[in-house]
């Protein structure tokens, strides 16, 4: 479905991304773990448009991203959940759901999504003409996905879902990041908390400075030594 | 009833006053550039009235209509030949850029209009009314000021707040790249807001030079330069912002002129703004700058 070959990013003459290679196969979770710096965000941001690789290609479905204005992007079906959730604090919830529609014109359906949001995330329906801003960490993250589902994308793109989150709040966004994946939408999670990115991902990529350095199923890269040392503090 | 009269004529140039500073907190919200050029966008629009009525002889209102199209195009035109290709580039490289602009749009206006002031023809069809038994005077520049600043006021908060192109604003006002996520085209938006920004500048010169007939190629600099002393003092980016600045500079203004000094009615302006900047940097209704993290 999304497949990454032989992608090179770079900041001004600092290579982020040196070569990496990976895809995602419709359905899937994929998590893609590294530390702080190791080019996760990055990737994403190339993915949905708002870096210029260097080098390399981005298929999605067949077709190159990298030719598609970052703006097109989301009409295709590719949501993306940024880093820090950035919802628009002076909107209020109501409104920031219905920007993540701004490329859909047809009204009902808009509504229909709508009310499916508001069943997955009951506090969003609750806190509709709340201003985002005036939102806890854990409901601005609920929004965000929110947000991105309004586009009803075939595949969702999470960035650092859990960040600032407490336990209860990771365990509640990983399961509905499992939710939203049963219901049929694809899953591409870059994350820091590798333990509960693996838990619930099928395969995932490990990512060091740049470089994919191993990758694999998720339950094994779970009990792989070097895995377990690095990223799972054990 | 003199005091009335100068509190009428403040709160009419403070209303012109505010229709300019749209122009400028709308593209600093948006854009996050200070277009220095704006105010002569207001001159461009004053001559373009004039042209049409001293050669053609068109009727007033038409002719205003024509000065708020070619202004429209012309403030597209300006964002997309000298903004647009600077979009990644330090804001000072802005700046500079938009003072350029100015300097262009002055002389074009001096070469083309020369250097010798028009007195430009009312396009006003309102007659004054007299109160008080005639002694209270209220032009008919004034009268229809007025209610059309707060006409525009009103007219543009509702676009902002409930149509989808305004909404997108917002979001790229606060956010571009997470607007860009949402799929919104972010130079589509600029390219709005200066179209706005442009055609609001028509409407204020019609206003202003129906009041302050003397045109020239300068006419429309220190308006400009007062109108964001007005979204600076109101609180840069924030519309209601803007509308309060520029009717209390306005005030301010005229009260100052006629209360204290002619001469220094410019000079308390500008006194004003240092003591803005220094009291409260954010203006009145200014957003504190919060990072969230």
């Amino acid at each position: 479905m999304l497949e990454v070959r032989d992608l090179q990013v770079y900041y001004g003459v600092i290579q982020a991304i040196k070569n990496v290679n990976f895809k995602v196969d419709e359905g899937e979770i994929i998590a893609l773990i590294g530390a702080n710096g190791a080019g996760k965000t990055t990737i994403l941001h190339t993915i949905t448009g708002l870096i210029t690789p260097k080098q390399g290609e981005i298929l999605y479905e067949g077709a190159d991203l990298k030719k598609a204005p970052a703006h097109k992007i989301v009409s295709m079906g590719l949501a993306h959940v940024p880093e820090g959730r950035r919802v628009f604090s002076q909107l209020t919830v109501h409104e920031n759901l219905l920007m993540g529609a701004y490329t859909r014109s047809d009204k009902n359906e808009i509504e229909d999504t709508l009310l499916h949001v508001f069943k997955r995330f009951p506090r969003l329906e609750e806190r509709r003409n709340q201003m985002s801003g005036t939102l806890s960490g854990g409901e601005q993250q609920m929004l965000a996905m929110g947000r991105a589902l309004m586009s009803k994308p075939r595949i969702i793109l999470m960035d650092e879902p859990s960040m600032g989150l407490s336990p209860i709040l990771v365990e509640e966004v990983f399961d509905i990041i499992k939710s939203i994946n049963k219901s049929g939408t694809t899953v591409l999670l870059v994350e820091q908390n590798a333990k509960k990115a693996l838990s619930i991902a099928h395969r995932a990529y490990v990512l060091e400075t740049g470089n994919i350095v191993l990758e694999g199923d998720a339950k094994e890269l779970m009990n792989n030594e070097s895995v377990k040392k690095a990223y799972l503090g054990e | 009833m003199s005091f009335i009269t100068y509190l009428l004529n403040g709160i009419s140039l403070g209303s012109v006053y505010s229709i300019i500073a749209l122009g400028y907190t709308m593209v600093y919200g948006i854009a996050k550039m200070l277009n220095f050029a704006h105010g002569d966008v207001i001159m461009i629009g004053g001559y373009i009235i004039f042209t049409i009525m001293s050669t053609v002889g068109l009727n007033p209102i038409l002719a205003v209509l024509i000065s708020i199209i070619l202004c429209t195009l012309l403030g597209i035109t300006i964002e997309r030949i000298a903004y647009k290709p600077l979009r990644r580039a330090p804001s000072l490289a802005v700046l500079i850029t938009a003072i350029g602009v100015s300097y262009l749009l002055q002389n074009l206006a001096l070469l083309i209009f020369g250097a010798e002031a028009k007195s430009f023809t009312s396009v006003i069809p309102v007659k004054p009314i007299s109160l008080a038994g005639g002694r209270l005077t209220i032009s008919g520049e004034t009268l229809i000021t007025i209610p059309l600043c707060v006409l525009i006021m009103t007219v543009l908060t509702i676009f902002i707040k409930k149509s989808k192109t305004g909404r997108g604003m917002i979001a790229v006002s606060e956010d571009k790249e997470a607007a860009v996520l949402m799929g919104i085209n972010v130079n589509k938006t600029i390219a709005i807001t200066f179209a706005i920004g442009s055609a609001l500048a028509a409407v204020a010169s019609a206003l202003m030079f129906s009041t302050y007939t003397n045109l020239s190629s300068t006419s429309g600099a220190m308006p400009g330069i007062k109108a964001f002393v007005a979204a600076v003092f109101g609180g840069i980016g924030s519309i209601p912002g803007a509308m309060i600045g520029g009717i209390l500079l306005g005030v301010i203004e005229i009260l100052s002129r006629a209360y204290i000094s002619t001469q220094l009615g410019d000079a308390i302006v500008f006194l004003i703004l240092i003591i803005v900047l220094l009291v409260k940097p954010t203006g009145i209704l200014g957003k504190k700058i919060q990072e969230k993290v």
